[in-house]
């Protein structure tokens, strides 16, 4: 579940990237914001990042609704790593060891949240459990 | 300053969002199984929360906030900044949620802001 999040986390964000990119930069201005909210619901770029982004809504309510948000939110930033190995690996891209040492953090602070309890507060609604 | 001004108001919004979110779905209960019909159903009973509908409004204008952003800055600037919401989130679920953030935790928390900031600097062009 936490690696679906991640996956359709970043896919999204990407796609919204690459939606804006094509929409220029917005003014910050009634008549621009709104220029900007027309343009963006007309690109079917930024409705594929906001698909993407909804299946990541569903998994995230669904890993809220028994772990801690403490507890679930370092596990997004797993996609960093996920996403250098994926470019090493399939693009052969060079990676500096600025960014491999970066990665490392990463993976080193979600093993570190990893450890924890996933849920210290009281159940408020208890159900049989998905864990 | 406009674009601080407007980081600060995107991690406001979307930590106060999210913890909004967090407390809805505690309140909803977990679903039963991870099959498409128990979490349908689980979905259905978390839409029918009042903390759900303060969420969602805190996360869209967070949402809008994050493009307004990424189309002033490049994304390598976006997210690095944006991963101070990990620090921001924390803060509000220690004393907000009443989470127990242990030293592990903090510590863990620490390593993937400053990882996500590394990796994402890395793509920023030498000028």
């Amino acid at each position: 579940m936490v690696l679906a999040m991640v996956v359709c986390a970043n896919v999204g964000d990407l796609l919204l990237k690459r939606g804006m990119s094509t929409i220029g930069a917005v003014r910050f201005t009634v008549s621009g914001l709104g220029q900007a909210f027309g343009l963006t619901v007309a690109n079917p770029i930024i409705w594929l990042g906001i698909f993407f982004l909804l299946g990541f809504m569903i998994c995230y309510m669904t890993v809220l609704s028994w772990a801690d948000y403490s507890y679930v939110m370092p596990a997004g930033a797993f996609g960093y790593a996920v996403l250098t190995f994926l470019a090493v690996i399939f693009l052969h891209e060079s990676v500096s060891p600025r960014r491999w040492f970066g990665v490392v953090l990463i993976c080193i602070g979600v093993m570190l949240v990893g450890q924890t309890k996933p849920r210290t507060t009281e159940v408020v609604a208890p159900q049989k459990g998905v864990a | 300053m406009a674009t601080f001004l407007l980081l600060a108001l995107f991690l406001c919004t979307t930590t106060g969002g999210e913890i909004a979110m967090t407390y809805g779905m505690k309140a909803t209960g977990e679903p039963e199984r991870l099959r498409p019909k128990q979490v349908l159903r689980f979905l259905s009973r978390a839409v029918c929360n009042g903390w759900f509908w303060v969420g969602i409004p805190l996360m869209a204008i967070s949402f809008y906030l994050l493009l307004i952003l990424l189309s002033w800055q490049p994304i390598s600037f976006v997210i690095p900044a944006s991963a101070l919401s990990n620090v921001v989130g924390t803060l509000g679920a220690k004393y907000i949620l009443k989470e127990e953030v242990n030293a592990a935790r903090w510590a863990g928390v620490l390593l993937v802001c400053v990882g996500v900031a590394l990796v994402s600097l890395d793509s920023i062009p030498v000028r």
